[in-house]
């Protein structure tokens, strides 16, 4: 295999997530062993309630792990100051947004602050980054526009666009598609694929849309109860992983169309 | 495009406390020219003495103290409402003026039952000590609270709580105490911006300069905030840090201004607000000036009234900021239909 390290973006080593308690600690998942390589959409699949968000959090310092390790771009997790992550790693949540008057442009110009002044006056090269990352997104049109006015959709791209002005080589997303029709998921898919080709970023979602992830993502993160791995699209198929990811009698994995299938029991 | 800038509306407004100010030092129980008035404020000494006095040792000191107040409350509201990230919240709902009263009655009411520092009660910084100290555990309990239960609904109820009991406390101090404590602390209750020697003043505009420029240091986080704190945090902000200056800059406006002029209701709350209209945004770099030169302006004309021109009678501030600022707030609920942070 041509995995040359200095590819590799996220790499976890016997890692636990979950919560830390006053008696016993709840453990979420062990032994996460993820390789994640620059260039590449990826997407965290699993079931509800199987550990994608405390994942999510862990690996983007939001929460500490119980034990193991953590390296962003060879470096170790915990050793990252708030500061220097802000520039390395950005983040799209589900949370609603607190109800403020920001604009498009101004949501997306906070994006800048990691790099911004002490009154958080914008220079030549923030404006500039703003713009593109609009351009990217195509909100450009939105950007005079209060982001409560939004349709989910745009707001997804909205958010997105700040994330790109944070200007990082890792953006992480949960579940960007959560509100979305079968139209705008696929459009929101289609933008990540594009911004991942544009921009060589290494951008990870957790999504539910496995049919689609399928079809487009380049790698898998997979969460199941006994394993949690990550890897190449097509060689995770070629090794069945996907089997069991859900309870066997209502949906499973048909290997030749490569998609999740309803059980017809004729 | 760039942030908007609002200089035409920053220039209205600044002219606005202007005349404000004058017309404020100009009205009164005793009516004095506008030309002698001019001529006192550029050290003319040859007008009337008893009318420089006024000017200079009540009138300018009380103008100047409507200045203070309105813009550090407000201020302190805006950042009220922008930590906890609910347009309800400010000095006064949140229980934290009813702390700085708390520590004004313990001082006041307290001395006269435990007796020992009466001596503490005419020195005015023991004053302003006690009730900026009170304001900040209050407001600690706040935070130290809202840190526990991430509803907001559930911290402004338990600031109102916080803001029963330390009520119901006063109640019980006043019990015990004699008429004149509680006539001094009742006194002191119903707000007022007069009264205050220059020496005072210069007292509260250094712990108020100190206030005030803190506040400019923390634009970043606070803009931040907008987002909410998961995202302040993956943009750098060290969370807690901000939290804790915002909470030591807001104890400190309200507990020297609730020292000074007793504990003046609504402009926090109001205020805030009432910018938010005229500076249609959240950025706080906009937000922090406006919301200081809208909360002087509604202060001074609070103030205006207060003082029923050409009456002899002044009002309690506090009576007129209620008046006035309850049914803002209603109006403001009803017709824009939502506040914003």
């Amino acid at each position: 295999m041509s995995k040359t390290r200095k590819h590799i973006v996220i790499e976890t080593n016997n890692l636990t997530i979950g919560y830390q308690q006053k008696k016993a600690n709840k453990v979420i998942a062990f032994d996460v062993s993820l390789l994640i390589e620059k260039g590449k959409l990826v997407a965290l699949i699993g079931e509800n309630g199987i550990g994608k968000s405390t994942l999510i959090r862990t690996i983007s310092k939001v929460q500490n792990q119980l034990s193991g390790k953590i390296f962003l771009k060879g470096k170790d997790l915990t050793t990252y100051t708030n500061k220097e992550l802000s520039t390395n790693l950005s983040l799209v949540l589900t949370e609603k947004l607190p109800e403020s008057q920001l604009t498009v442009f101004e949501l997306i110009a906070l994006g800048r602050q990691p790099y911004t002044n002490w009154v958080d006056s914008l220079s030549e090269t923030d404006v500039q980054k703003i713009n593109n990352a609009m351009q990217l997104t195509e909100v450009l049109h939105l950007q005079s526009h209060r982001f409560y006015e939004l349709s989910d959709g745009q707001l997804q791209r909205v958010l997105i666009a700040r994330a790109l002005a944070q200007d990082t080589d890792v953006v992480i997303l949960d579940e960007p598609t959560a509100h979305l029709d079968m139209h705008h998921t696929f459009k929101i898919f289609q933008l990540l694929k594009k911004l991942v080709a544009t921009t060589q970023k290494t951008i990870i979602i957790s999504t539910h849309q496995i049919n689609l992830a399928l079809e487009i993502v380049d790698d898998l993160i997979i969460m199941k109860s006994n394993e949690v791995i990550s890897g190449d699209k097509k060689e995770l198929l070629t090794q069945n992983k996907l089997q069991n990811l859900f309870p066997e009698e209502i949906l499973t994995f048909n290997k030749q169309i490569q998609q999740f299938v309803i059980n017809r029991n004729e | 495009m760039k942030y908007k800038t609002y200089t035409k509306q920053f220039i209205l407004l600044l002219i606005l406390v202007v005349i404000l100010f004058f017309l404020n030092i100009s009205f009164g129980s005793v009516s004095i020219p506008f030309k002698a008035i001019f001529a006192i404020l550029f050290g003319d000494e040859s007008i009337k003495e008893s009318w420089q006095t006024i000017i200079i040792n009540f009138r300018l000191p009380k103008a100047i103290t409507a200045i203070l107040v309105g813009s550090g409350l407000s201020i302190s509201g805006l950042l009220m409402q922008t930590l906890f990230r609910n347009p309800l919240a400010g000095p006064f709902v949140l229980g934290i003026s009813s702390g700085a009263s708390l520590g004004v009655a313990l001082l006041i009411l307290g001395t006269s039952i435990f007796g020992g520092f009466s001596y503490l009660i005419n020195s005015n910084w023991s004053i302003a000590i006690a009730s900026s100290l009170g304001s900040f555990i209050v407001l600690s309990g706040v935070i130290f609270a809202a840190n526990k239960v991430r509803n907001t609904m559930s911290i402004l109820i338990i600031g109102l709580m916080f803001g029963s009991f330390t009520a119901s406390i006063i109640s019980v101090l006043s019990y015990f105490s004699e008429a004149q404590q509680i006539q001094q602390y009742v006194f002191w209750s119903f707000g007022s911006l007069g009264n205050l020697s220059w020496d005072e003043i210069s007292i509260f505009i250094f712990i108020y300069l100190i206030g005030f420029a803190g506040v400019f240091a923390i634009i970043k986080p606070l803009n931040s905030f907008l987002l909410g704190e998961k995202y302040a945090k993956s943009l750098g902000i060290n969370i807690k840090k901000s939290r804790i200056i915002i909470l030591i800059i807001t104890s400190l406006l309200t507990g020297v201004i609730t020292a000074f002029s007793g504990p003046i209701a609504f402009v926090g709350l109001a205020v805030p607000h009432i910018t938010k209209l005229i500076f249609t945004t959240s950025n706080h770099k906009t937000l922090i000036p406006a919301t200081a030169i809208t909360g002087a302006i509604v202060l001074l004309i609070c103030d205006i009234i207060a003082q029923l021109p050409t009456s002899e009678f002044t009002l309690p501030i506090n009576a007129i900021t209620s008046l006035f600022g309850a049914p803002i707030v209603i109006w403001l609920l009803i017709r824009k239909k939502k506040l914003y942070i």
